[in-house]
């Protein structure tokens, strides 16, 4: 009887929240994993300001974010590509014109342990060590070291970029070690001096060393002008020209004083 | 209630009504076990649509994201075993030997100490043996042997042995210490010395709940995940020395299932991978059960 006695206020209570929720602004979000990290620190804050917006964020890759686009079931779809030409028609088929923002840029950087003394690297040396072709650091001018190759896991959005931009979509060679995140990667090489690997720019620290890519160092102007190599836009799409909450999301997004100072925050590389 | 606790017709009643209650306890397992294994099943069983299970499980290549994808776990089948028979040739000396000498070598005060120590390694999260086996181990691995990376098949076995000497050495305690009494003293009666004893009598007495000891602890080592997906190193290659880094089932499921489409190839892929590692486990167990139930000591009279 007493346990009946709390349990039905308590439920008043619950259902009293859902019917304000479904009252308020809601936005959902769907798509790439290399996105979700600055959809959910931009969401947190933006939250946070607007108490009445409610956000739901959900990962699944670029091309489930497109299938959501595609069906109507979210507002806001992320993804690491721009959208296929086919994903295109299947959606204006369904009446639904996908508009791109390019919300931040990727930029991957290869790193040594700090006592290998090459700096430069050219793309052709860094697919030929990545297909397993290279197997000691004096072939291309280091010391005379076994080169280990650490990788990501062939799911990861990074390893995307490295395999598209790098790898020229030839395999990475099966003797490379994966690890999970850049995290792990960046462990392993400072653990390592005949390692080699890549992270993303926002993970680098003073226990890796990075190196140029084609005399070229990584860094947000090289990535935002466009001459580093290994680098790509990260984008939101949206169902139609944004409206509402979903516009003003966008704009917060956009905003160099707001969503923008989150994304550095995220490991990427801002707009401006 | 305590009138019915009198007449006979009650007491059946509970009698009745606690067995229910306990067979519905001891079936809420034995369902969730089903569930989770048809479910594995209904997963896993999709991808044999692409692929056939010869090309499945003697594949050589693992690339489940390319453009087309290839899906071959022979690399990490044999990974598997190579982390287990190794772990093993390390865990079953030092546990067995371990169980003996505190049943028989150890004086009291030393057992005291010495048990709840091992006992505690079981309870030492894999995760921080992990971080010990990649911090610490690898790069001493590394620079004493002088070998590419730390991270390898030899570092993964060496802690997934940490991890299966507290099961090996416990149950192999128990199974030495269910040894009749009558039989040790009988065996140093006629003359025999303590070490012929314990090598001709008790081991013989004792080795059949050793061996399921064993198989369990393999088991446990097989079916481990953090630490290889944190030591092993994670090359989907097919190992040829003890220093090569490895890519054991349970590290390719853990690391690829957060990022695979859901239902999509990839994910049935893992799923069907988990499916071959819950069959090795289930062999594993059921052989421990064979041997425990045919080398059963039954009283002193079987030996």
């Amino acid at each position: 009887m007493k346990i009946k006695g709390i349990a039905v206020p308590a439920f008043i209570v619950a259902a009293l929240f859902t019917v304000n929720t479904a009252w308020a602004g809601s936005i959902v979000i769907k798509g790439s994993t290399t996105v979700l990290p600055i959809a959910q620190k931009v969401s947190e804050v933006y939250m946070k300001q607007n108490p009445d917006i409610k956000i739901s964020i959900s990962g699944g890759g670029s091309g489930n974010g497109m299938k959501a686009l595609i069906d109507g079931s979210t507002d806001i779809a992320d993804s690491s590509r721009f959208i296929k030409s086919k994903e295109v028609s299947l959606a204006v088929k369904n009446g639904i014109y996908p508009v791109p923002f390019a919300v931040a840029y990727d930029c991957i950087v290869p790193v040594l342990h700090p006592t290998n003394a090459i700096v430069n690297i050219t793309m052709a040396q860094l697919k030929d060590i990545y297909m397993g072709k290279v197997k000691n650091w004096k072939e291309i001018g280091g010391p005379d070291r076994p080169v280990v190759v650490i990788s990501r896991d062939t799911s990861s959005g990074t390893y995307e970029v490295w395999h598209k931009k790098v790898m020229k979509k030839e395999r990475v060679f099966p003797g490379a070690l994966l690890q999970a995140s850049n995290g792990a990667v960046s462990q392993a090489v400072a653990k390592n001096k005949n390692a080699i690997g890549y992270i993303g720019l926002g993970y680098m620290s003073k226990d890796v060393k990075a190196l140029m890519v084609n005399r070229i160092v990584g860094s947000a102007d090289t990535t935002l002008d466009g001459t580093y190599p290994i680098s790509r836009p990260l984008y939101m799409f949206t169902p139609g020209w944004p409206k509402g909450d979903v516009l003003n999301f966008i704009n917060f997004v956009l905003n160099p004083e707001k969503g923008q100072k989150y994304v550095s925050e995220a490991g990427y590389v801002p707009l401006y | 209630m305590s009138k019915s606790k009198q007449t006979g017709k009650g007491r059946q009643k509970r009698e009745k009504s606690i067995r229910i209650v306990f067979f519905g306890v001891a079936l809420a397992s034995i369902t969730t076990l089903f569930l989770i294994a048809l479910f594995l099943f209904m997963e896993g069983i999709p991808i044999f649509k692409d692929v056939t299970v010869i090309d499945f499980v003697f594949g050589k290549y693992w690339y489940p994201t390319d453009d087309p994808p290839a899906f071959g776990i022979f690399p990490l089948i044999l990974a598997s075993i190579a982390v287990t028979v190794v772990s093993s040739a390390i865990s079953i000396p030092l546990g067995v030997l371990t169980a003996l000498y505190l049943s028989e070598g150890a004086s009291a005060s030393v057992r005291e100490w010495v048990k709840p120590v091992v006992e505690l390694l079981a309870a030492l999260p894999s995760v921080v043996i992990g971080f010990f086996g990649m911090v610490i181990v690898a790069p001493v691995l590394q620079e004493t042997l002088n070998i590419p990376t730390g991270l390898n098949l030899f570092n993964a076995s060496l802690m997934l042995a940490f991890m299966s000497i507290p099961t090996i050495c416990s149950l192999s305690e128990d199974a030495i210490f269910s040894v009749p009494v009558e039989l040790k003293e009988a065996s140093l009666a006629l003359g025999a010395t303590r070490w012929e004893t314990i090598a001709r009598v008790i081991f013989p007495a004792s080795i059949s709940g050793i061996c399921t000891a064993v198989i369990l602890g393999m088991s446990r080592a097989m079916g481990e995940t953090m630490v290889v997906l944190m030591v092993a190193g994670g090359a989907t290659m097919i190992p040829t020395s003890l220093f090569d880094p490895v890519r054991p089932m349970p590290a390719s499921i853990a690391a690829e299932m957060a990022e695979a489409p859901f239902q999509g190839e990839h994910y049935y892929a893992l799923f069907a991978t988990a499916i071959i590692l819950f069959l090795f486990t289930l062999a594993f167990n059921v052989i421990a059960e064979q041997i425990s139930h045919r080398y059963r000591q039954v009283g002193a009279a079987t030996l």
